[in-house]
């Protein structure tokens, strides 16, 4: 029989991977995939202020990863001179070093750092896994909710806004759903790789789509593939859990790649 | 989900910034057409980084009205068309549309993303759920019903303006705003495709805006025509507007011959590919 935490483990890793895979695609399509890095970096900044206020770590990383998105949308609004992925760029290392510096001055604080950066979803409670089941699914059912205007202003942006879509107020809810996913998914492969989980089963889900949404499920099926596999790989290899995940994700994208050479051949 | 109406984005007038040079009203005869204008710009301004890019513009198009925007690269159609649709806010005049009407705007240009698994279809039907039957008769009328299938990220330029020109046309639209339709359009086509817009016109009753920079217009389908040098050099009738000592100047003679040629009869038609439509008196248009 499994034992529990490796079951808790594998309701973790598969709850973050079924928002993780549509929520992707969007940032695949949208080429948001340093965005995503950017908020991911800040996440440890969110460690060191749950630890300083006594907060749950995910609300402190949540809290902390939105502030950054709506920081980003300030600058951006402020210095039309520097382009975003600067922009980007400064925000990323910036929070990624404060959270460096405060973890180092909360010198009171035991903090195993290895466990926020790659992961440890070995480690994850009952109360863990509610959490990131919760959301998820409040995370799907806001995605679903603006589904059609997403994607109409994804396809492009002026044309969704001369036939008067609130862009602005669906970008924001976008970028607040990225920050989530970075919440729930800092326990499972921590802060470096969180935006792999966003991008690789995305990516790979595009060789078998037919349709956006074909393109959502099959990403949140490949990254659930991946959760379990990489999973069970490191328990059988013994292997850190949040890198096996994601090794088994860029697997199945490779093998998507192998997919979709032979369809288009045959 | 229904249009919000883009009327009365207002920004402060600045003192000082008509120009001594009013827009000349070539055709007072030929003005628009009575009752409330679908949309009004008036005294429209804009400067980007110190250079004005429009002065004191003033725009109307009314419901079943066809007015074409023309003027040289880097006039300023563009921003002027921005500001229409509410992408930008002008520094100083005001929009006021109509309440509640619709807007259909086909933009110049379209990339999609082959990472996008979208079909035309589902490109038509998108962000507002379609029937098929509704998407086959748009795209009929645009000729591109056999493009329905067809990854959208493949379609050419011309092929994608239409199926854009098809996705306008599905919100049943009060005003259809095209940017440089033309575009991507062979010589041949073009006639096709104002007659297109033509048969829109009347289909939907809307009023139409197009905008181009290209002085191969037909530019006697067009009701009104408005020449566009950062502020509006003159405007009227295409007859009128083609014999204006501004225009003329604008675009020299060539501009002349521009309108002399779309006033010669055709002895066959094209299809919007630019194909010639056999047997020769085929004469009903794009089928």
């Amino acid at each position: 029989m499994l034992d529990d935490f490796f079951v808790r483990a594998l309701l973790a890793a598969t709850g973050v991977a079924v928002l993780a895979g549509p929520l992707g695609c969007f940032v695949v399509w949208n080429r948001m995939a340093y965005f995503g890095d950017t908020l991911a970096h800040s996440a440890l900044l969110g460690v060191g202020l749950g630890l300083l206020l006594g907060w749950h770590l995910p609300l402190g990383v949540l809290v902390v990863s939105a502030g950054a998105a709506m920081l980003l949308l300030l600058l951006q609004q402020a210095g039309p001179t520097l382009a975003t992925d600067t922009l980007l760029g400064i925000l990323s290392h910036a929070s990624l070093s404060l959270g460096l510096v405060l973890l180092g001055l909360l010198a009171w604080v035991r903090v195993d750092l290895m466990a926020y950066l790659f992961g440890d979803v070995l480690a994850v409670s009952a109360s863990d896994v509610a959490g990131i089941w919760l959301a998820a699914a409040a995370g799907l059912a806001v995605l679903a909710a603006i589904w059609r205007p997403l994607l109409a202003i994804t396809i492009n942006e002026d044309l969704a806004r001369a036939e008067g879509i609130a862009t602005r107020r669906y970008r924001v809810t976008l970028m607040l759903l990225v920050a989530t996913v970075i919440a729930v998914a800092m326990q499972v492969v921590g802060i470096l790789l969180i935006t792999s989980l966003l991008i690789i089963p995305a990516a790979g889900a595009r060789a078998f789509a037919r349709s956006p949404e074909q393109m959502a499920v099959i990403a949140a099926l490949l990254g659930t593939l991946a959760s379990v596999a990489g999973l069970f790989g490191s328990l059988r290899f013994d292997t850190p859990s949040g890198p096996s995940i994601v090794v088994a994700a860029a697997a199945l994208f490779g093998l998507s790649l192998l997919a979709r050479r032979v369809r288009t051949e045959g | 989900m229904p249009h919000p109406p883009l009327n009365s984005r207002r920004a402060e007038a600045r003192p000082g910034t008509t120009p001594a040079d009013a827009p000349p009203e070539v055709s007072p005869a030929k003005a628009s057409p009575p009752g409330a204008p679908l949309i009004e710009l008036r005294g429209i301004g804009i400067a980007l980084a110190g250079r004005v890019l429009l002065q004191d513009v003033d725009l109307e198009v009314h419901r079943g009205e066809i007015v074409t925007v023309i003027g040289p690269n880097g006039g300023g159609k563009t921003t002027l068309l921005r500001i229409l649709l509410g992408l930008v806010a002008p520094d100083s005049g005001r929009v006021r549309s109509a309440p509640g009407i619709a807007v259909g705007y086909v933009p110049q240009r379209m990339h999609i993303d082959p990472v996008l698994p979208l079909s035309v279809a589902r490109l038509l039907a998108t962000p507002h759920r379609r029937s098929r039957d509704e998407l086959t008769r748009a795209a009929a009328l645009t000729g591109t019903a056999d493009l329905l299938d067809r990854p959208a990220h493949s379609l050419s330029g011309g092929e994608f303006q239409r199926v854009l020109l098809a996705r306008a046309l599905l919100a049943r639209p009060d005003l259809l705003v095209l940017d440089e339709p033309l575009q991507g359009v062979d010589f041949a086509g073009e006639a096709a495709l104002y007659e297109l817009i033509g048969k829109v016109r009347t289909l939907y009753g809307c009023g139409v805006l197009l905008v181009s920079h290209d002085l191969h217009i037909v530019m006697a389908a067009t009701d009104r025509v408005v020449c566009l040098n950062r502020h509006v050099c003159c405007t009227g009738a295409p007859r009128e507007v083609a014999r204006h000592s501004e225009y003329l100047r604008l675009f020299g003679p060539r501009g002349d011959q521009a309108y002399a040629l779309y006033e010669h009869r055709h002895d066959h038609d094209h299809d919007l590919q630019g194909n010639v439509l056999e047997p020769p008196d085929a004469r009903d248009g794009p089928s």
